[in-house]
């Protein structure tokens, strides 16, 4: 048996930050980062991308294969079978087993699947994983139409995958709009439309009732809840993931959707910590804050967090700054800040501005003493500095709108339509701001004071 | 629209199989009158002697005419050799003006309508397969099936359009007698321009200025909706046909010196040699002008400009390698090396052909002020050296010929010696930096794959850091191709140019005091 001090079981982006900066703090303390998935670790949002040939599944490593052994990190690629916490072992398929003195969980999500009948046929499937990807490329070969069932981020992903290699896809969506749990109508409208003009043929309010196998137990159709059947070789169940614990069921560790953990990542065992898509934090790490935060960035914070935790003297909470994320749906990039939910109550307003090509859209949410809360962007790139100050800050309206000139991220030369949006508040609310001069001279060297 | 372009693709591979096939026609008689003209007075005597058996003979093809011509002339010289005549051999190459004499036959009797069936087929056919592409389709990033692509990722498609250029290249730079055909069949062009009958090199920048000019177009088309892709190409397409091409023919027309304003020492490593500087001191006013400005580029543009805008404003604005890179060689800008060993080559190439430049240069400059009492003639072997491994099968070679193996940048990365100086310039005291947006990075790879000079944009990206690096030539793909908006070409103030951030913004938990 192998001795060692701090064993982390899965590397995406939480496991792998959290490996980075232990070694950071502390350059002694070994490490073994465990996976089954990929012997390196890759950013999980660019498989699509391998699909869609902009890169090979080399260039979605974000550290060369040099980089663990140059920093002391171990990796061990194979499938825990079980996790013996009296002991501190971790079992493999293969018969190994090592031994761990801290162990954290990282172990991300697995695709939702709601029991529709027809489920587990063959050419259905959701996309996380790198498996995940190797099946998509298996199961669209040579296929004349595509169903992805979900109105969701991976959903819109997987219609961009198939379109790119022309393959007809309907896009099920049991809502009225377009993510529209998570988007205020107008986005939801303008997402869909952009999802249409890529030839997607979405359908609203639609659910998936039963998946159809052929003779040989693949699918050869769905039938909607509109009683319609469409004929399809392939199905994409992207309705959403939870986390992936299923070796850590009916073990001692405490787990409800997820992993539970306090405020610090720890579990109900001593020396056990989850962090990632697979924690679920027991009370919410902040106002407006999910139990399970499944984005990029939120497992990124987890494991630099954690990585103090377990470095330093003095633990700390997780702490979250002022929210934000970011997508994009086929051409249109979004950006959010701060909380914009679907619909607000009244104790806040909305600014919202779009422009005539419908591609573009800022949204900014109020609260009534008119300091911002959040925003959503559109096809106009934002600076994340700006709004994480002006929103921690709270900043009043005018202020934000006035200075917006200074949170525009769009590259050099961009389409401005900052005077566009001005003229519509003043419009909308009476006020008369008007665009900060900037001299030739600062216009000519780029200057941004 | 499918079939506009499957026709432009057929008329341009007829048009490159006409231009390919066009060096093998016709016949070759070397008269008299021939030797005559195109030999120097002091070698007349001798070049008529030793080419006096092959007057009046036809030869069915360049290859028996050149085997003749080399037979007969290497006899003559390795003898003096020998003997150790040092100062009657003669060092002068009359074989590509005399090959070109002495062809007759179908390209000399019709050259334009040759150019037309060659050249102007490839670029009609270019210009067809190009203007329908993404028509009906949104703006947005085109790199679907990029690494499937038989031409774009290194496949056979790459392998033999490599093998082409580099072929092409290696025939242009030391065996250029066998494109006499070619030569011929561009001198119309030529006279109507400057005046003279067309070089070698006149063909070589009139396909240069097309190349980019066709794939320019192919640049619109592909980052439609972006200005900054657009603007940048307007620039490399603007600078090469007028300051690289026109300008110098019209300067050669006026009795003038060629002289490419824009092209800036130690990149023009010619610059300061004899010749262009008698040339120069030659030609009146215009001519001092030329000595002039070329020497306030140097010594004031760089500096200014880079310190403002960063290298880019010359090398993805301007400059002619940068352009054809830009464009020709847009479609392999992802085969560029990312490898931490590849920085490290690229650190001391460039370096090391930026001090071979200064210091040929320094010697130049220093014996032509002695008159060359210091090295008297050496400094010509310097030059060939440099001319030869540098000058031709760097940036010639290799800088072009490998785009499909090395992606379009691999003169500017690993030999330029004038990116090396504005590349300091950029690292060190400049306002440019590409500017990465707080915490918004996912690590995708999209910017370090794409990046054509091999920068691992990713490495700062996800950390939360800028990106300040001397190769950088701000081409700006990498922001464009960025999915989260995270990337941004921009010139700001100096301070916080370069950022540290141990933990990315937007989590609260750890400051730089608890930890």
């Amino acid at each position: 048996m192998i001795e060692n001090n701090i064993v982390i079981l899965g590397n995406g982006i939480s496991g792998v930050t959290c490996a980075r900066h232990i070694r950071k703090n502390n350059p002694k303390v070994p490490i073994t980062l465990v996976s089954a998935e990929t012997r390196h670790f890759f950013s999980r949002t660019a498989l699509m991308y391998i699909y869609m040939g902009h890169m090979t599944y080399e260039h979605t490593k974000p550290y060369a294969d040099d980089f663990w052994e140059k920093n002391d990190i171990s990796l061990r690629f194979g499938w825990v079978k079980e996790i013996d916490f009296g002991q501190k072992q971790l079992k493999f398929e293969d018969g190994e087993v090592l031994g761990y003195q801290q162990l954290v969980l990282a172990t991300g999500s697995k695709p939702n699947k709601f029991g529709w009948p027809g489920q587990d046929l063959n050419g259905v499937q959701g996309l996380y994983s790198y498996q995940d990807l190797l099946n998509m490329e298996e199961n669209t070969r040579d296929i004349d139409h595509a169903v992805l069932v979900g109105g969701g981020l991976i959903g819109v992903e997987m219609a961009e995958m198939l379109a790119s290699r022309n393959i007809p896809v309907t896009f099920l969506v049991r809502e009225k709009g377009f993510w529209d749990n998570v988007l205020p109508k107008k986005e939801a409208a303008l997402v869909g439309r952009h999802i249409r003009e890529h030839h997607v043929d979405l359908k609203l309010e639609t659910a998936l009732e039963e998946i159809i196998p052929d003779s040989s137990g693949r699918v050869k159709a769905v039938k909607t809840s509109n009683g319609e059947t469409i004929n399809c070789q392939f199905v994409g169940l992207t309705a959403g993931v939870s986390p992936n614990i299923e070796v850590l069921k009916n073990s001692e560790l405490e787990t409800n959707r997820g992993i539970l953990v306090d405020h610090q990542f720890r579990t109900n065992l001593p020396d056990v910590f989850a962090i990632g898509d697979c924690a679920e934090f027991k009370t919410t790490p902040g106002k407006g804050r999910k139990h399970i935060e499944q984005v990029w960035y939120t497992g990124r914070m987890h494991g630099e967090t954690l990585a103090h935790n377990l470095t330093q003297k003095k633990a700390v909470n997780y702490t979250p700054g002022i929210w934000f994320n970011s997508a994009k749906f086929f051409d249109i990039e979004y950006q959010t800040y701060g909380q914009v939910p679907a619909e607000w109550t009244e104790d806040s307003w909305s600014f919202y501005w779009e422009s005539e090509s419908g591609k573009v859209a800022l949204r900014f949410l109020f609260d009534l003493e008119d300091r911002i809360l959040g925003m959503n962007a559109f096809g106009w790139r934002m600076r994340h500095e700006f709004f994480d100050r002006a929103i921690s800050e709270g900043w009043k309206a005018e202020r934000v709108i006035r200075q917006l000139d200074k949170a525009d991220f769009n590259p050099e030369f961009h389409k401005n339509f900052h005077q566009q949006l001005l003229s519509q508040y003043n419009r909308e609310k009476g006020t008369s701001i008007t665009l900060p001069k900037q001299s030739f001279i600062q216009k000519l060297i780029g200057s941004r004071s | 629209m499918k079939f506009l372009q499957n026709i432009g693709l057929i008329l341009f591979i007829l048009g490159l199989l006409v231009f390919t096939a066009l060096p093998f026609l016709g016949t070759y008689q070397l008269e008299p009158s021939m030797v005559e003209e195109h030999t120097k007075e002091m070698h007349q005597e001798a070049m008529q002697e030793i080419l006096e058996p092959m007057v009046g003979k036809t030869y069915s093809s360049n290859f028996s005419f050149i085997k003749a011509y080399n037979q007969h002339f290497n006899t003559y010289n390795e003898a003096l050799k020998e003997e150790q005549a040092w100062d009657q051999v003669i060092w002068d190459d009359y074989l590509f003006p005399l090959t070109k004499a002495a062809s007759s036959g179908p390209v000399a009797e019709a050259p334009n309508l040759f150019m037309a069936l060659s050249i102007g087929l490839a670029v009609l056919g270019g210009l067809l397969y190009i203007f329908p592409l993404y028509r009906n389709v949104p703006a947005g990033i085109k790199h679907d099936g990029i690494y499937f692509s038989a031409m774009k990722a290194r496949g056979w498609l790459g392998i033999i359009t490599g093998t082409y250029l580099i072929g092409f290249y290696v025939i242009l730079y030391w065996y250029p007698e066998y494109l006499a055909n070619l030569v011929i069949m561009v001198d119309p062009l030529s006279y109507l321009l400057s005046g003279n009958p067309a070089s070698q090199w006149f063909l070589y920048g009139l396909i240069y200025t097309l190349a980019i000019l066709v794939m320019g177009i192919r640049m619109f088309r592909k980052y439609k909706g972006n200005n900054y892709q657009t603007i940048r190409t307007v620039s490399v397409m603007f600078f090469q046909l007028s300051f690289a091409f026109l300008i110098p023919e019209i300067l050669v027309l006026f009795n003038m010196p060629w002289h490419d304003f824009k092209n800036i020492w130690p990149l023009d490593y010619s610059f300061f040699y004899e010749y262009r500087i008698d040339g120069m001191l030659s030609s009146g006013a215009l001519g001092m002008f030329m000595l002039v400005w070329g020497i306030i580029l140097i010594v004031i543009g760089v500096p200014i400009f880079t310190y403002f805008y960063g290298k880019r404003w010359y090398c993805s604005w301007v400059c002619g390698c940068g352009g054809l890179a830009e464009t020709l060689g847009d479609p392999y800008r992802q085969l560029s090396d990312k490898s931490l060993k590849s920085w490290k080559i690229e650190r001391y190439l460039v370096h090391g052909v930026l001090v071979f430049a200064v210091l040929m240069t320094a010697i130049t400059i220093t014996n032509y002020f002695m008159e060359f009492s210091l090295l008297g003639q050496a400094t010509d072997q310097l030059h060939a050296i440099y001319g030869f491994a540098i000058g031709s099968a760097f940036a010639g070679v290799i800088g072009t010929g490998f785009y499909p193996f090395m992606g379009n940048r691999v003169w500017c990365r690993f030999g330029c010696p004038l990116a090396a100086y504005l590349g300091m310039v950029q690292r060190f005291k400049s306002r440019f930096r590409i500017t990465t947006n707080g915490g918004q990075c996912i690590s995708c790879g999209n910017c370090s794959t794409y990046c054509e000079m091999g920068i691992d944009v990713r490495w700062y990206a996800q950390r939360g850091q800028n990106i300040v690096r001397s190769s950088c030539v701000g081409c700006g793909v990498c922001s464009a191709v960025c999915p989260r908006g995270v990337l941004k070409l921009e010139n700001g103030s100096e301070e916080g140019r370069i950022n540290d951030m141990p933990i990315i913004i937007g989590n609260e938990s750890i400051n730089v005091k608890s930890s």
